[in-house]
């Protein structure tokens, strides 16, 4: 029996030549992330270790992202304390206001992550870096603070869940619908425990923003982690943004896996899931009545990276933004900003009515720059719909894609380009 | 060790945004934060919660985001056992990494109803619904991850190292 190629990563790092799942091993990290909500709860952790040095202060990354810039005092204190440790402890990706992004968005960007890392995060979308074809998880608080004292952590070594991808996606389908349709298949639980190993021909033809959306919501099917195949344009990609050495890991021809799905890629409409679980989908041409929004956000670590800018104002230039709507546009990084500022994405966004905000995670956990009323309704190219995600537990969330968020945020109402005259 | 409690039961799929709502979470004070608990999806629980009291849920518990506070505040408010269908992995970690018991038992989580009194046996898995008299086993934890939750989380494991 082989392994996946999760289970190769897992055994690289614990060294061992062979594991299997079921097995509970201690691997090595390459990177252990916070944020400004999960690292002020690790700090306090960290005092309570014997010993609470550091593991090595380059590979420790410290993104304040979530309530920043601070909303409020305490949200000012919480990321203090995490700035004080940072100085005190030489951590030297300590990313604050000015140099942030959102975490996810960030951190490849700034070649922090590359292929066959082993990484875990105070954060469940860590398993972002699989795109890239890292081993990397979302944990706790507790285990950051191991993490970060110790240099590993303890995993149970997951089985496996294989997709098969063939064909090409249409235009203004995109990574979005992908994960979606796959949740909606498998459900929020259907990966539970298990890691999501994406294969076939189809890879190729998914952009590197493609594949990191895909492999961030993993965690929305239940899953460990998602991974993706390191191919030509992952090494272009790692290239352009790393001096790190990445190592291609393969799954065995042999390897088992409890599910295979074979997905053409070429067939997938544009999804979205209704309130209040990322699993309710339904593809446009299945929404038989007028869903009105209130509000749409285009960004978060799901979809904020440039291609999604793109998409976004190409429908939304020359356009206005319908007069019952808010539209907030928040770019994952600030190079993803600027390119935006360059490429004229932003004069786009703004003359047609919407908001640009600086990068942060705010509206996509319901903690600022967005917050829905009792009774509101936001389309939102983020990851969860959770009650109460965005703001009142009487508001509603709509998840989709960059294009469907632009359209809508149009029209007033849950519609796809094709409903402006757009092919 | 053995718990012993009156049970609130909850469905399927509940996540950590309705265990504690982000908008509190730059909150630091623990028995503040405690007092926010479960309030989006039942707001009398805290004035209801007991010692000892026992919560009982579906599929998928605690699924969602990674934030620690979600078992945290279930631990601070009294409860001292979650028996649930499945849990979700992050909230799994987290239970075991801060000392919660938790129990994956599909039959009792069906079964058990809200306001039922229940008895644990941690060393044994053996879940009793003490109002009607049914046992159920439960999954026992690897040797491993029982002596975390018997040093009473991962920051004490590791200092015994």
């Amino acid at each position: 029996m082989g392994m996946t190629m999760t289970q190769k990563i897992l055994a690289a790092h614990a060294g061992l030549p062979f594991v299997k799942a079921g097995d509970l091993i201690e691997a090595n990290l390459d990177l252990v992330l916070g944020n400004d909500i999960t690292t002020p709860v690790a700090i306090r952790e960290m005092g309570r270790f014997n010993d609470d040095k550091v593991f090595d202060g380059e590979k420790i990354a410290l993104v304040m992202d979530h309530f920043t810039p601070n909303k409020d005092i305490k949200s000012a204190e919480n990321c203090k304390c995490v700035r004080d440790f940072a100085a005190a402890h030489e951590i030297t990706n300590y990313y604050d206001v000015g140099k942030m992004g959102i975490e996810h968005a960030l951190l490849p960007e700034l070649g922090l992550t590359v292929a066959g890392d082993c990484i875990i995060g105070a954060d469940s979308h860590t398993c972002t870096y699989g795109a890239l074809g890292a081993f990397s998880t979302g944990v706790g608080s507790t285990d950051m603070a191991a993490g970060m004292a110790t240099g590993k952590a303890w995993f149970k070594v997951p089985s496996a869940i294989k997709f098969n991808l063939k064909g090409q996606l249409k235009k203004w389908v995109s990574g979005k619908d992908v994960i979606l349709h796959i949740i909606g298949m498998i459900g929020v639980d259907g990966a539970l425990y298990q890691s999501m190993e994406f294969a076939g021909e189809g890879v190729k033809s998914l952009s590197m923003d493609d594949r990191l959306t895909i492999a961030n919501m993993a965690i929305e099917a239940g899953g460990k982690n998602g991974i993706f195949p390191v191919d030509e344009k992952t090494i272009e990609y790692m290239k352009e943004h790393s001096k790190r050495e990445y190592k291609v890991f393969e799954a065995d021809e042999d390897a088992e896996y409890t599910a295979v799905y074979d997905i053409d890629l070429s067939e997938l409409e544009s999804t979205v899931a209704f309130p209040h679980l990322p699993e309710n989908t339904k593809t446009l041409s299945e929404i038989k009545d007028k869903v009105v929004i209130h509000q749409s956000v285009i960004g978060s670590c799901t979809n904020g990276r440039i291609q999604d800018l793109r998409q976004a104002a190409e429908i939304l230039k020359g356009r206005k933004i319908h007069k019952d709507v808010r539209c907030i546009v928040i770019p994952g990084t600030q190079a993803i900003y600027l390119q935006a500022i360059e490429e004229g994405l932003v004069a786009d966004f703004i003359k047609a009515g919407a908001i640009v905000s600086t990068p942060t995670c705010g509206p996509c956990l319901g903690g600022h720059m967005g917050v829905l009323a009792a009774g509101e309704r936001a389309i939102s190219t983020t990851n969860r719909n959770f009650v109460g995600r965005m703001g009142h537990t009487d508001s509603e969330v709509y998840l989709a894609s960059p294009a469907v968020a632009a359209a809508s945020a149009v029209t007033g109402y849950i519609c796809g380009p094709d409903e402006l005259g757009i092919d | 060790m053995n718990a012993k409690g009156k049970v609130f039961k909850y469905g399927d799929n509940v996540d950590t945004d309705v265990i504690i709502p982000a908008r509190y979470l730059a909150i630091q004070d623990r028995m503040e934060l405690a007092s926010h608990c479960m309030e989006d999806i039942d707001d009398t629980f805290t004035k209801r919660v007991s010692k000892g009291d026992i919560m009982v849920a579906g599929r998928n518990f605690g699924c969602g985001s990674s934030r620690e506070h979600a078992p945290q505040v279930i631990k601070d408010s009294g409860i001292s056992c979650v028996i649930a269908c499945t849990f979700a992995r992050i909230f799994y970690r987290n239970a075991i990494n801060i000392g919660l018991p938790i129990i994956e038992c599909e039959e009792a989580a069906t079964a058990i109803e809200d306001g039922h009194e229940v008895s644990i046996d941690f060393d044994t898995g053996l879940i009793t619904d003490d109002t009607t008299g049914k046992t159920y086993q439960g999954q026992a934890f690897p040797e491993f991850m029982q002596k975390i939750i018997k040093a009473e989380g991962l920051v004490n494991y590791i200092n015994a190292k």
